[in-house]
Formats: C-alpha cells, sequence, structure tokens
C-alpha cells in the first residue's frame, strides 16, 4: 500500500500532475510557486516528460498552446501578475477549444504586488481578462492532499471540456507541508493513441487524412457565431454539472461563511471559537469558484440563518457571486485583508461579531 | 489529543526550518495529522527564518498560529520577538549557545539548551546543534516520541546524507535537562 509523504505543497503540486498524466510544463520563477518549475526540471524529464525554462510567462503559455495543439497533457503554473500577463492566450486556448491546467498560486495584488498569499485574483481567474465570450473552469483546493486530487480532476476536466482549466491556489498552500496520498500514476498516451483520444491534435497527417488546422481567426462573422453558439452549451453543462462545495453546520446556523481555499481553514478554525461560545455558525466551501456553487445556498435555512459573511484575501470578489446565490434573501457582508495579510481566527470571530451587533 | 502547535524561529541557516520539517515528519510517521508552514519572503542566510508546525489526531484546520504550546527561539530577536505567543504552562526552549540572557516569562517551563556546544562536545558536529535542540525538544515536551525520529533519520537522510545518520541519532539524545 502506499506510504503517506510529507510533501510541500508546490513540490505536491508537480507531482500530482505528473501523476496524472503531464507531460510537457512550461514554466517561468515567480514567488510563491518556484518550487513547481524546480522539481519539473528534475523530475519530469525522468517521466519522459519534456521541460522548458521559458523567456517569460507570455513564452510559457504560447508554448503551452502548442504543446496542447500536439495533443499533449500540457501544466503551466505561475503566480498572480505571472497569470496576468497570460490572460491573452488563456482567452485564445478557449477560443480554439484546447486544454491546458493551470496553477495560480495566489499572492497579493494589484500590480506587482507581494510574494505573500492572497485570494484577489478572484475575478481574474473566475471571469478572465481576455476577450470575447469564454470561461475556464476554476477549481480551488484547501488542503494539499485535495489539491492532489483536484489536479488529476483538472486534466480530465480539460480534456472532456477542450477548455482551459484553472486551480486557484494561494502562497499558504504553494509553501506549507502536509502528509499526502499520491494516488496511482496514469500513463500519458503515447504518440500513436494521441490521434484517438484527441481528435483534433495537430499530429501530421501524413497523406493519411485531411489536414487539421487550430486557427483562432474567424473573417466571415456569420460562421463565427454558429462556432461560438456550437460549443457554448459544454459552459452551459459544466454550470449545471461541475458545482462543487463542502458545506458544513448550515442546520440551524445563524451565521454562515462563505470561503475558500487556505482562508476556509483559518474560517473552521473561527467556527470552533464561536461554537464553544454559544454561536452557530455554518461553512459553505466552495470547491469550483466557476462554475459558482450556487446550489449550495439551497442547503441555508432561512429560518435560522441572520447573517451569511464572505471571508476572504480580498477587498470583497467572491460577495459578488455570493450576494447572486443569495438572491437578496439577506444582507452579506464581509471580513477581508489584502495586499498579502492574513486573518486570523480570532479577528474573523471578533469582526462576526461586530456584524451581528450591527444588524 | 488536542492540536499542539510549534513555533521555530532564528536565524537563517540555524536549521530552524528543518526541526519544524523532523516534527511534521515524526508526527505523520505517528499517524497523526501534521501542518508545517514556513516564513518565506526575501529570505537570506543570517536573516530571520521560522515555521510553524501543528500536530494532531483530527484534520488541522488554520496551520497558522497566533498562540503555540511550544517555542523554540534559536536567537534573541526570536525570543524577544515571540515570547509571548506562548501558552501558559508551555515550553519554552532558549538556544543558550548564542542566548545569554534570561527569559522573561515565569508561568511557562523554560529549558536552557546550550546546543552548539553538547554538539561539538557529545557529537564532535557542531553542525548538528538544531538536532540537538530537536531532541530537547521532543523529550521535554512529548509533542511526538524519541523512537519515531530512527525512522524519519532512515526515511529522510537516504543516499549521500545515509552516513550523518549515526551523528544525528547521537544528537538527538545529547541533551540531559
Amino acid at each position: 500500500m502506499a506510504e503517506k509523504k510529507l510533501m510541500k505543497g508546490n513540490e505536491a503540486f508537480a507531482a500530482a500532475a505528473i501523476n496524472a498524466g503531464c507531460r510537457y510544463y512550461f514554466g517561468y520563477p515567480i514567488t510563491p510557486q518556484s518550487e513547481v518549475p524546480e522539481y519539473m526540471s528534475r523530475e519530469l524529464k525522468k517521466a519522459g516528460g519534456a521541460f522548458i525554462q521559458a523567456e517569460s510567462e507570455l513564452g510559457a503559455i504560447n508554448m503551452a498552446y502548442g504543446a496542447a495543439a500536439a495533443g499533449g497533457r500540457v501544466l503551466i503554473t505561475s503566480s498572480s501578475p505571472g497569470i496576468a500577463l497570460m490572460q491573452e492566450s488563456i482567452g485564445l486556448l478557449c477560443s480554439v477549444e484546447l486544454p491546458v491546467v493551470i496553477i495560480n498560486v495566489m499572492r497579493g495584488g494589484p500590480g506587482i504586488g507581494s510574494i505573500q498569499p492572497g485570494q484577489a485574483d478572484y475575478n481574474q481567474v473566475t471571469r478572465g481578462g481576455s476577450n470575447g465570450d469564454y470561461h475556464t473552469i476554476v477549481l480551488a483546493p484547501n488542503s494539499i492532499q485535495e489539491a492532489i486530487d483536484m489536479i488529476g480532476k483538472a486534466f480530465d476536466l480539460a480534456d472532456e471540456y477542450r477548455n482551459p482549466v484553472i486551480i486557484a491556489a494561494d502562497g499558504m498552500l504553494g509553501q506549507m507541508m502536509e502528509p499526502v496520498l499520491m494516488p496511482e500514476a496514469k500513463a500519458a498516451p503515447t504518440e500513436d493513441e494521441i490521434p484517438m483520444v484527441k481528435p483534433y491534435a495537430l499530429t501530421g497527417h501524413k497523406n493519411k487524412r485531411d489536414r487539421h488546422a487550430i486557427n483562432s481567426v474567424w473573417l466571415k462573422q456569420e460562421l463565427l457565431e454558429n462556432y461560438i453558439n456550437e460549443y457554448w452549451p459544454k459552459y452551459e453543462k459544466a454550470e449545471r454539472e461541475l458545482q462543487d462545495w463542502e458545506s458544513r453546520d448550515l442546520a440551524g446556523a445563524e451565521v454562515v461563511f462563505v470561503a475558500y481555499g487556505s482562508t476556509s481553514r483559518i474560517a473552521m478554525e473561527a467556527m470552533e471559537i464561536l461554537t464553544n461560545e454559544g454561536i452557530k455558525v455554518g461553512l459553505i466551501r466552495p470547491k469550483t469558484l466557476w462554475p459558482f456553487p450556487n446550489n449550495a445556498f439551497k442547503e441555508i435555512d432561512f429560518n435560522t440563518t441572520k447573517h451569511i459573511i464572505s471571508v476572504e484575501l480580498s477587498q470583497g470578489q467572491m460577495i459578488y457571486d455570493v450576494k447572486l446565490a443569495v438572491e437578496c434573501k439577506l444582507p452579506v457582508s464581509l471580513i477581508n485583508r489584502v495586499g498579502g495579510m492574513l486573518l486570523d481566527p480570532q479577528e474573523i470571530v471578533d469582526r462576526t461579531k461586530k456584524i451581528m451587533e450591527v444588524k | 489529543m488536542a492540536t499542539k502547535k510549534v513555533f521555530v524561529a532564528g536565524f537563517g541557516g540555524q536549521g530552524v526550518l528543518l526541526i519544524g520539517q523532523m516534527l511534521a515528519y515524526a508526527a505523520m510517521y505517528e499517524g497523526k495529522e501534521a501542518t508545517w508552514m514556513p516564513s518565506y519572503g526575501p529570505e537570506m542566510r543570517g536573516g530571520t527564518a521560522n515555521c510553524t508546525v501543528c500536530i494532531s489526531d483530527k484534520p488541522i484546520a488554520s496551520p497558522l498560529v497566533t498562540s503555540c504550546d511550544v517555542l523554540v527561539a534559536m536567537n534573541g530577536p526570536s525570543l524577544d520577538k515571540f515570547e509571548d505567543m506562548l501558552v501558559p504552562g508551555g515550553h519554552l526552549f532558549v538556544n543558550a549557545s548564542v542566548i545569554n540572557y534570561k527569559a522573561r516569562r515565569t508561568d511557562v517551563n523554560v529549558h536552557y539548551v546550550d546546543c552548539t556546544h553538547i554538539a561539538e562536545q557529545e557529537v564532535g558536529n557542531g553542525k548538528t546543534a538544531n538536532m540537538v535542540m530537536l531532541g530537547a525538544i521532543i523529550r521535554a515536551s512529548g509533542v511526538v516520541s524519541l523512537e519515531i525520529m530512527d525512522k524519519v533519520l532512515a526515511k529522510t537522510m537516504t543516499g549521500k546524507k545515509e552516513k550523518l545518520i549515526p551523528a544525528n541519532k547521537t544528537a538527538l539524545s545529547a541533551w540531559k535537562e
């Protein structure tokens, strides 16, 4: 039986990707995710893959575009400002329906910002900074084990939906160590198998089939509208089928926290303190940020719940999705820190009590 | 067992992060939950370094600490800065090789460990000072057992590092209260 290993988040992300059959990684160093390219530079070749340190984030994402077009399982990682630089090509990948898994180990922003953990890329990862109609599927782990499991799932979703999938991690998850179990390794498809599993891939026609082209430009707008309408139902399917969350203690709760990623763990500790003080508090932890788990909010008991609080490391970005999900049944408050500063459990407790008094 | 929180702080290069990692490995091999969280930033040798280790029988919520059960101060600035984080009745380990004054707290168990001197005299290798400190932490606070360290050393010191196991074992049991 497999034995638990103590792994640093960033190394576990890389190992999980290789384990999921990823054989192409293009990286550029940036704190707090530089252990991913470091690990890949050492380990990916051993698994028969290719590692390239790109000349920039722009170079890395466009190399990923190429490798995905050729049918590979591709991973890209960076941190907030680096992901910002990749925005154009993320839209481009969506426009040509290419699967790439992207891990954003978020830090404080905006701009170059700080190198400490942050969650202020919520809008960046769920809305995207590229042009046109597209979505990216966004998964948000709150432990290293969950990140490993989600990375495996992300590669499958990327292939199934032919779309980029983003893992929204943060500096805390990237830098910390926890005991983990790596699932059984998946083999990467061989060159002969790729045309079967990914018929769109540019594998060379060898005069045996029609040429494939992967092309983002449409000079006839009628054709582009048709194309968008043809692939758009996959996003509707994702919204129906992929919503994922964890809920805790919602029955009878007076206060419900909504928190994701490492912040959710700090919120859980605050819940323990509040529960010990006799305050009933529940939690909704989105595991998918897009599609946002609107269905989770049907579990809230609106007879007892009087306060919904979005707990996040931003000036209030997820809170808009929370408000949409709550459908104006209750006001939604915010408990936050920004710039790379973290919440501590007692601060959440104190601010929760203040919110409960005011209303 | 309730969650035990350990905070280790000192200069970069003193093996501060490794002390924490070894505790996390030990907890894992004892079948417990563990988290290890380093401070990170524009760090360098001689700059400040610290890490937090949480050990528990149940899943650990926050890996961060604002108060701790065990505080390890490898240098003076760390003792001054973090002494108040320790809960009453907790264990304070002071690196007496570097810190030549007494702790302020009187409501905690203070252990002065002359770890560099012990490492040089008892182990014959000053570089094992952090392992001497780790041995003191384990035996005085009981957050993990000393016996599990054989497995930790065997699992973490492989290849070229394997030859360092005997010295590290000696270091772990070198400190006497």
